[in-house]
């Protein structure tokens, strides 16, 4: 069954231009980088278009494609990272524990209701804030992980790291992102418990 | 027995991996005597769980709409579609 031949592929742009670029804003936080990589996928899209099968939607089928650029990006980017984020030191400087590895700095009560926290728009802004202000390896890492939910073996090969390593990249990732998202997010909206 | 500072570290392993049932163990236990510790594990989780809900969104087009290509955008690609 050959599906959709008439159709304009400049249609596609107004169909799912918007919605892959979310879709990569979310995963690399970087405007051009995610418009260059939308077109690309709408390149690739119209030069595979005998194997686009009809089994799933035209969506999927466009963000199948996506993903594979932004897999893609990543792998590019932690090849110019010249460290490897492990040993990186911890960009998030001062040490929220004591020399006795207790917390000198413990993590504040969130309060109110935070499960509602994805109903809030901010929060997505505030985390693509956050997650900027890590090194992009570990961004990279945290968005493989959290976001596209990739498990730990396949990440390490997109990024070129061992194991240990990205536990370790995770690990600061976290404990930087919990940090930024208290300071900045439940500080200003007044929820901060004792 | 563990640290704080180990139990935040292995708390984040876990959500990898699975760890070692007797670190396991130490981490369960320290928890239950450690409010910044299980305050730690609690919002960590709560972050992932966040980020589950705005994808599965994502993916039936209700995310949180903001983001849109610009228009000179818009048409830029759709003329490189056109002459590809």
């Amino acid at each position: 069954m050959t599906k959709a031949v008439a159709v304009d592929p400049a249609d596609w742009v107004d169909r799912y231009g918007d919605y892959l670029f979310r879709y990569a804003m979310l995963r690399l936080r970087d405007r051009s980088a995610s418009e260059d990589l939308v077109q690309e996928t709408f390149l690739a899209a119209l030069k595979n278009r005998d194997s686009f099968s009809g089994g799933s939607s035209e969506a999927t089928w466009l963000i199948g494609i996506l993903k594979h650029k932004i897999a893609d990006h990543f792998r590019r980017q932690s090849r110019e990272v010249s460290l490897p984020g492990g040993d990186l030191p911890d960009p998030s400087g001062d040490d929220p524990f004591d020399a006795a590895g207790r917390w000198s700095n413990g993590p504040a009560d969130w309060g109110g209701n935070p499960a509602d926290l994805f109903r809030q728009k901010e929060f997505v802004q505030q985390m693509a804030k956050c997650l900027s202000g890590l090194p992009p390896n570990q961004a990279n890492a945290f968005t493989l992980r959290e976001i596209e939910g990739a498990d730990t073996k396949e990440i390490c090969k997109v990024l070129n790291v061992t194991e240990t390593n990205l536990w370790v990249i995770l690990h600061r990732a976290r404990m930087f992102l919990r940090r930024c998202l208290e300071s900045s997010w439940f500080d200003r909206t007044g929820r901060k418990g004792s | 027995m563990l640290a704080c500072r180990d139990v935040a570290e292995l708390i984040s392993r876990s959500m990898d991996t699975s760890i070692p049932i007797g670190k396991w163990i130490g981490v369960r236990v320290h928890l239950l005597m450690c409010k910044f510790c299980a305050r730690y594990e609690r919002q960590l989780l709560l972050v992932r769980e966040t980020l589950r809900r705005l994808v599965a969104e994502e993916h039936r087009h209700e995310g949180p709409a903001g983001e849109t290509l610009s228009e000179v955008e818009r048409e830029r690609i759709k003329k490189s579609l056109r002459n590809p």
